[in-house]
C-alpha cells in the first residue's frame, strides 16, 4: 500500500518564533558588533581568546570568561566549504564560500562569507578583512559585517591551525 | 561484575526515501516485529523499553516516545528516550545494554527511528543560529571543511572519497534492506557527479532515508534458554567533548579516539586491524571512513586513505567497512547507529545474508554525532567475554 492506493498524507506547517537571552558575558561582544568592533574574550585560566565568546565559559577549563579582547579586524582562513546545494531557507546565493576565519589575536576559527574573488581563489591561509554594512544596518550579529573579503597579503603560516575548523 | 548480556534479535525495516505506506508507528513496528521475529518471543515478553532519534525538528513531532508507546506495547513498562544527535542510535542500544548489565531488567527491546521523508532534515540542520552569519548549510556545509582539513593533512588524492562511496554503493546491493540499490558505479562515473560542498561531491554523501533498527537484548540467564543465535556484548564505550574549544582537533576528535581506547581496553583488544574481523562505522560522508580508521586506532595518522586504496576495507579485505553499504547507502538519522550495531551482531551471528562475512568473530559498530562530538561504540562477538 501506499499513497497511490489511497493512504492520506497531510502537509503540516509549523512556524513559531523565539527570544534568545544572550546573557551578561555576551553583551561586550555583541554590542561591539552593534559598534563597528570585534570584541572576544580571554580565559583566565587558559589564556586562549574567544570569539565569538560563545557562552561566556571556556569550554576547555570551564573558566568564566570575563576580560574582552580587542580581536581583528583581518584574519585568516583556517579551512572552507564552497556550497553548491540549494536549500530552504538559504539566505546567500550559490556557490558561496563559507570560510572559518581566524581573526587576528583570537586562538579559535569563526564562520563567514567570502566575497570579492572566485570561489576557486580561496584556500587555506589567505589573509581577509571585514567588509562592514553601512552603519545604518549595524546590529547584535556578525551580520553587521556584509562579508570578508581578500587582502591581498602573502598567506599567512597557520600551523597548527591550518585545516581547523 | 556486570551482567553478561547477548542481543537475541535483530530487526529492521527496509528503509527508502520515503515510506509513505506507513506511518512513524507503523515503521517502528516493522522493525519491533522483526526483531521479535528474530529473537522468538512476543513483545509481551518485553521489560522495558529504549528508544532513540535525532532531534524532533526532523518530523515536527514532539516527544515520539511517549505516542510510540501504544505502537510499543509499552503501557506499565519504562520506557526511556537517548538523544546524542546523529550517534543516537548508538547511544540508544548502550543505555538498552546498560539495563541489562546492571541487572535492572532481563529483556530489554531498543529502537532507532527516522522518518526523513515526514520533514525537511537539510532545513532542521541549517536554521540561523542567532548572533551569527548564515552561511552554513546543513551537515554536508558543517563537515566538508572538516574533509578539507583532512585532506591538506594526510596528502590524499582526491579520488579517495569516490573509492569509499562505490565500495559501499556496491555493497549495499547484497543488502535487501538498504535504500539504495544501485549496481552500476564505476569510479569513473563517480568522479564525474557534482561537487555539492566542495570538497564532498554528490556520490560521496549520504541519502535522506525512512527507517527503524530494532534489537532484543537479553540477559545471560535468559539468552541461554534462546535457540537462536546470539551477539555478546563484550564492550560498550561513550565519550563527547565540546562542539568547538580553542585547539580542538576536528579532524580526529580526541572524544573519538578516547571512545576507542576505552572500547579497546574494556574488550581486551590489543591490536584492532589484526582481532577485529568487521567494522560497521558511521560514514555519512565517505572521507569519513579514512579519516575514523585513524580515529578509531585501526590505521596510523594519515595512512587510512592507503588503506582505502589498497583495498583493505574492501569485503574480501583484511578489515571490511560497512558490508551493509553504511550510511552511504541508508541513512534515517536516528536509527543509522543501531543500523551499524545490529549490523555488527548480525555479522557475528551468521544472519547477514549475501554481506556475510566469513567466520566472523569479532565486530564492531560505530556511530557518531554532532559536530563529531559524540561517540557510541561497541564490540559484539559470537563468544562469551
Ligand atoms: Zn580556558
Amino acid at each position: 500500500m501506499s499513497e497511490a492506493d489511497g493512504i492520506v498524507r497531510l502537509r503540516q506547517p509549523i512556524g513559531v518564533e523565539y527570544s534568545w537571552s544572550a546573557g551578561p558575558n555576551a553583551t561586550s561582544h555583541l554590542s561591539g558588533l552593534m559598534n563597528g568592533k570585534l570584541i572576544g574574550k580571554r580565559c583566565p585560566s587558559c589564556t586562549l581568546v574567544y570569539f565569538p565568546p560563545r557562552n561566556g565559559v571556556c569550554p576547555k577549563c570551564a573558566a568564566i570568561l570575563a576580560e574582552d579582547v580587542e580581536v581583528g579586524p583581518k584574519g585568516t582562513i583556517s579551512t572552507f566549504c564552497v556550497v553548491n546545494v540549494p536549500f530552504l531557507g538559504q539566505k546567500v546565493k550559490i556557490p558561496y564560500v563559507a570560510a572559518q576565519i581566524v581573526l587576528d589575536g583570537a586562538d579559535i576559527s569563526m564562520q563567514h562569507l567570502i566575497q570579492e574573488c572566485e570561489a576557486d581563489e580561496v584556500r587555506i591561509g589567505m589573509r581577509v578583512e571585514p567588509v562592514w554594512k553601512d552603519r545604518s544596518e549595524w546590529g547584535p550579529t556578525l551580520e553587521s559585517i556584509a562579508h570578508f573579503r581578500p587582502t591581498g597579503e602573502p598567506d599567512a603560516a597557520l600551523g597548527s591551525k591550518a585545516g581547523e575548523s | 561484575m556486570a551482567e553478561r548480556c547477548a542481543v537475541v534479535g535483530v530487526g529492521q525495516t527496509n528503509h527508502s526515501s520515503c515510506r509513505a505506506d506507513v506511518s512513524i508507528a507503523g515503521l517502528v513496528r516493522e522493525a519491533v516485529d522483526r526483531a521479535l521475529a528474530d529473537a522468538g518471543i512476543t513483545i509481551q515478553d518485553v521489560d522495558a523499553v529504549v528508544i532513540g532519534k535525532a532531534p524532533d525538528s526532523l518530523e515536527g513531532v514532539a516527544m515520539p516516545e511517549l505516542w510510540l508507546a501504544d505502537a510499543l506495547a509499552a503501557h506499565g513498562k519504562p520506557v526511556f528516550r537517548v538523544h546524542t544527535a546523529g550517534s543516537v542510535g548508538g547511544s540508544t542500544a548502550i543505555v538498552a545494554a546498560q539495563h541489562v548489565m546492571a541487572g535492572i531488567h532481563g529483556t530489554v527491546l531498543t529502537i532507532g527511528f527516522e522518518k526523513q521523508s515526514d520533514g525537511n532534515a537539510m532545513w532542521a540542520l541549517s536554521v540561523p543560529i542567532p548572533f551569527g552569519m548564515p552561511v552554513h548549510a546543513g551537515a554536508g556545509g558543517y563537515f566538508s571543511p572538516i574533509v578539507r582539513g583532512y585532506i591538506t593533512r594526510s596528502g590524499a588524492p582526491s579520488h579517495i572519497g569516490a573509492m569509499v562511496a562505490v565500495k559501499d554503493r556496491t555493497n549495499a546491493c547484497k543488502n535487501p534492506y538498504a535504500h539504495l540499490h544501485e549496481p552500476d558505479w564505476t569510479l569513473e562515473k563517480a568522479l564525474e557527479t557534482p561537487m555539492l560542498w566542495d570538497p564532498i561531491r554528490f556520490i560521496e554523501t549520504c541519502p535522506s532515508s525512512d527507517g527503524a533498527m530494532a534489537l532484543v537484548l537479553m540477559s545471560e540467564e535468559r539468552a541461554e534458554k534462546m535457540s537462536g543465535p546470539k551477539a555478546w556484548v563484550h564492550a560498550t564505550a561513550m565519550r563527547s567533548e565540546p562542539t568547538a574549544f580553542a585547539g580542538r582537533e576536528q579532524v580526529s576528535p580526541r572524544a573519538g579516539e578516547m571512545c576507542a581506547e576505552d572500547l579497546w581496553r574494556k574488550g581486551g583488544i590489543t591490536k584492532p586491524a589484526e582481532e577485529i574481523d568487521v567494522v560497521e562505522m558511521y560514514v555519512p560522508f565517505a572521507w569519513f571512513e579514512p579519516m575514523w580508521l585513524e580515529n578509531l586506532g585501526f590505521a596510523p595518522r594519515n595512512e587510512g586513505w592507503r588503506w582505502v586504496e589498497d583495498g583493505v576495507t574492501e569485503m574480501t579485505g583484511s578489515l571490511p567497512v560497512n558490508p551493509s553499504g553504511g550510511v552511504l547507502s541508508s541513512n534515517p538519522i536516528g536509527a543509522s547507529g543501531m543500523i551499524r550495531f545490529g549490523e555488527a551482531c548480525m555479522q557475528v551471528m551468521g544472519t547477514a545474508g549475501e554481506h556475510q562475512i566469513d567466520g566472523a568473530k569479532k565486530a564492531v559498530g560505530h556511530a557518531y554525532g554532532g559536530g563529531s562530538q559524540f561517540f557510541a561504540m561497541w564490540l559484539v562477538s559470537s563468544l562469551k567475554p
